[in-house]
């Protein structure tokens, strides 16, 4: 675990550059982790943070089954907001920690 | 941010699955998604019994044997006696059961995981040998097999650095 500085936040990030407390995420922060992975955040992408940070601040287990069913993308969708890595990538913009599941 | 970054990640993986199981198919289907998930490559592709997982008829209806699979246990643990996986109606019973778990782990039904796989860019082909020993065509087979082909087409997808057959 380290403390890092994101868009003038100092922030608590483990060793994967995932935030350890979902609690110290701003929209700014998604913007510039996204910039690392090479994405542009649009409205889409962060209906989608929303909702990724809402399931998981309610204890939900996400899966990619679940997003795909969330009525904001479909899989196919999924995957063109967030390449190579949907959930993964998502997460970690979204502040929320990397979904423990193999699905 | 320095993160820590994996070695000689895998690019692209080739998923062989031989066998008609529920849990065979299963371990296949959800090593292809887990790849495509990760931002690997994955090429699924379904040989003699495993083409049951992507023929219409039979991919809804997936059994795990109840005799002789010595790893199947009653609840509670004791051995699941081969008298009772004879029984009419036991093979149905048990594979419902183990698809309930599963959908519980939202683990979703075979035609819908195939189109996860194939929405996060996996390509699914058919084994054109066992294919024409069950008498198959393209037509018996799912909209999501990319092909029918051949075991010389099956090593051409595998070209590349990076990459890993995966037989299961």
């Amino acid at each position: 675990m380290a403390t890092t500085t994101i868009a003038g936040k100092e922030i608590n990030v483990n060793d994967e550059g995932y935030l350890t407390d979902p609690t110290q995420w701003t929209k700014e922060i998604a913007i510039e982790i996204a910039n690392e992975e090479g994405i542009t955040l649009t409205d889409k992408h962060f209906e989608l943070i929303e909702y990724l940070r809402n399931q998981h601040l309610s204890g939900v287990q996400l899966t990619i089954r679940k997003v795909g069913t969330s009525g904001i993308v479909d899989i196919k969708g999924f995957y063109e907001l967030f390449p190579g890595g949907p959930l993964k990538k998502g997460s970690r913009i979204a502040g929320i920690p990397k979904p423990v599941s193999c699905i | 941010m320095e993160n820590k970054k994996v070695q000689n990640p895998l690019k692209k993986v080739l998923i062989i699955c031989s066998k008609g199981n529920l849990e065979d198919v299963y371990a296949a289907l959800v090593m292809a998604n887990g790849a495509v998930m990760e931002g690997i490559e994955a090429k699924l592709f379904f040989t003699f019994f495993g083409l049951d997982a992507i023929t219409k008829k039979k991919m809804n209806n997936l059994r795990t044997a109840t005799v002789g699979n010595p790893a199947m246990t009653m609840p509670g643990g004791i051995p699941f006696p081969t008298i009772l996986g004879i029984l009419p109606g036991v093979e149905a019973g048990v594979s419902i059961m183990m698809k309930k778990e599963m959908e519980k782990l939202d683990i979703p039904p075979v035609g819908e995981f195939l189109d996860m796989i194939t929405a996060g860019g996996g390509e699914i082909f058919a084994c054109k040998l066992a294919a024409d020993m069950f008498k198959l065509k393209k037509e018996d087979l799912s909209e999501h097999v990319k092909d029918i082909i051949t075991v010389g087409d099956l090593y051409a997808l595998a070209a590349g650095e990076g990459v890993q057959i995966i037989f299961t």
